[in-house]
């Protein structure tokens, strides 16, 4: 079942076309890829799936819904929720606060006092930052603070999770227990679209691949597919990377 | 008999009566107290009541409001124009009532604003409305200023202390509630807030109005001690910055942050102002720059200072009575 569809999305800023013209999809329980050099449009999409920006033309489609000129935080309370490329915490408030925000006003249905705080230590107890839940985020390390921004994300209970970079500045461990955070979520029933620029982590987990240059799609695929794929390896991967390596 | 272990033990019960006690003091105050004590309890009280509803909104979102005066303002005419037709406190209701009117409008319009802008346009709103209302009271009524009828000091004093707990409790209540929480996380990142499921326009627009009642209320409370009112005085920008300064003065981690600027602002301008005369102002500028560069968390971090440093003194007391204990077991 396709969970999200867009179909001729085109954003300007300006005279530049930041996002252009592009179709695709991402079917439900899976875990998608989007790859592409530095200013390809990677990150002005999820700003047109999740609301930041309004699309300039075409549309986006959530489970048949129009996510056309929806807001913020309605898009969040019909089930997608996201994590920023520079994170976005809420740097003096405490982790279990941060993660409340989530959890009272992100899920789609009102919930009440009790009901937050128990979301909120469980998606705690997920993302393994229990021990933290009283430590103000700002004290936090950069693998830590993103694990809140999961954590605040997956407390709206979302259906779909859009991952912006959630390894950048991870070092091989930390990689690697992300990588494993983002097959539990899966696991745990929600789809996951992510843009990331570690090889390694988007090769080792995701089932399709979508390539982005210069705000068009260029390629799609499965990692062998995209891998070995002449356009790919010439704008982005270059010679010596192979899929796995 | 171990003293600090007795405090420890029974701290909020201790910190109610200790709060019950002021209150009693300052409600009694007209029994023993001169009319000028009153008075400048009166002020204080406004003080306080506008301190904490600015930093409930401002302090925590970061959106620097200038607009109380623009609703004390609203508040002083409330009275002026209705207080021979209605009974006073529905008029206090109504002042709250059309300061949160002029506040859902004004959030509107520039809550969208960023930054400094919207300290602008706030700041804009307060010369605005008192333009407005000179002309409207020259066009209309041919007048200047009006005459407002006193209620008793006394009264003041008593209705003033009531807004002032009111605003208080109200401001607890609602750093604990949900709403609290939205502001804060609008402070943090605002576009993360939304992303999260915040309806960030509508949080802004209705706690920044919610924060307009208690000005608009303190606005009906002290005009009768103002006796003549013009769009003037009844609009004068000092009382939009003087919540600020208080604020800041005082400290907006805390919720008795503002509330302790309130009391040492008000009591440190009055008697400034009875030592030096016209110049109190420079006495006062100088002590406020020096709470911002040695304080820069107001008078409120004065306490976890000072705790550090007479920590090891604490300590050692308790040390003592539990050797004491001991001694005697």
């Amino acid at each position: 079942m396709r969970m999200l569809e867009g179909q001729g999305v085109t954003k300007y800023f300006g005279g530049l076309a930041a996002v252009s013209n592009v179709d695709f999809h991402i079917d439900q329980g899976e875990i998608a890829g989007l790859i592409g050099p530095n200013g390809a449009g990677k990150t002005t999409l999820f700003n047109l799936i999740s609301g930041a920006f309004p699309i300039s033309s075409g549309e986006i489609r959530f489970k048949g819904q129009k996510l056309n000129n929806l807001k913020p935080h309605q898009i969040c309370k019909m089930g997608v929720s996201r994590t920023f490329q520079e994170t976005k915490v809420f740097a003096n408030m405490a982790v279990i606060q941060n993660v409340l925000v989530g959890a009272f006003f992100g899920t789609p249905t009102s919930v009440s006092g009790a009901e937050a705080a128990r979301e909120a230590s469980q998606v705690l107890e997920f993302v393994g930052l229990s021990a933290m839940s009283a430590v103000p985020v700002k004290d936090l390390t950069l693998v830590n603070q993103k694990r809140v921004e999961v954590a605040r994300a997956l407390a709206t209970k979302p259906e779909l999770l859009l991952l912006d970079e959630l390894m950048a500045g991870l070092n091989s461990t930390e990689v690697s227990e992300a990588m494993e955070l983002v097959n539990k979520i899966r696991d745990s029933g929600i789809t996951i679209f992510m843009v990331e620029h570690v090889m390694k982590a988007i090769m080792g987990i995701c089932e399709r691949i979508m390539v982005f240059h210069h705000g068009e799609k260029i390629a799609e695929g499965t990692c062998n597919e995209i891998s070995c794929n002449k356009t790919v390896i010439d704008i982005y991967l270059g010679e010596e990377t192979n899929a796995g390596s | 008999m171990d003293i600090t272990g007795f405090i420890s033990k029974h701290r909020k019960l201790l910190l109610a009566g200790f709060l019950v006690l002021i209150l009693i003091a300052i409600a009694t105050l007209p029994l023993y107290g001169r009319t000028y004590d009153v008075r400048l309890m009166i002020s204080i009280l406004a003080y306080v009541a506008m301190a904490i509803s600015w930093a409930m909104f401002s302090g925590v979102t970061g959106y620097m409001s200038l607009a109380p005066a623009a609703f004390l303002g609203v508040g002083i005419y409330a009275v002026a124009l209705l207080q021979r037709e209605l009974p006073f406190p529905v008029i206090i209701v109504i002042g709250g009532l059309m300061a949160f009117g002029l506040a859902i409008l004004v959030g509107l319009v520039t809550l969208r604003l960023k930054g400094i802008y919207f300290a602008i346009f706030t700041f804009g709103l307060v010369v605005l409305m008192a333009r407005v209302i000179e002309y409207l009271e020259a066009m209309l009524f041919n007048l200047h200023s009006r005459h407002i009828l006193s209620v008793g000091t006394a009264n003041s004093l008593y209705m003033m202390l009531g807004l002032a707990v009111v605003t208080v409790l109200s401001v607890y209540f609602i750093k604990r509630s949900r709403y609290g929480l939205a502001l804060l996380s609008i402070g943090g990142n605002e576009e993360a807030a939304a992303h999260m499921g915040v309806n960030t326009t509508r949080v802004k627009v209705l706690l920044f109005a919610v924060s307009a009642i208690f000005m608009g209320a303190a606005g009906a409370i002290m005009a009768p001690t103002l006796i003549y009112i013009n769009p003037g005085n009844a609009f004068g920008l000092v009382y939009s910055f003087m919540p600020i300064l208080m604020a800041v003065f005082g400290g907006m981690g805390q919720l008795y942050g503002p509330v302790i600027g309130a009391v040492a602002f008000g009591y440190i301008e009055e008697w400034l102002r009875k030592e030096l005369g016209g110049s109190f102002m420079l006495a006062f500028g100088i002590i406020l720059i020096l709470v911002i560069v040695f304080l820069p968390n107001g008078i409120v971090g004065l306490v976890p200072m000072v705790r550090s440093k007479l920590g090891w003194v604490i300590q050692k007391l308790r040390k003592g009575g539990q050797a004491e204990q001991h001694a005697n077991a």
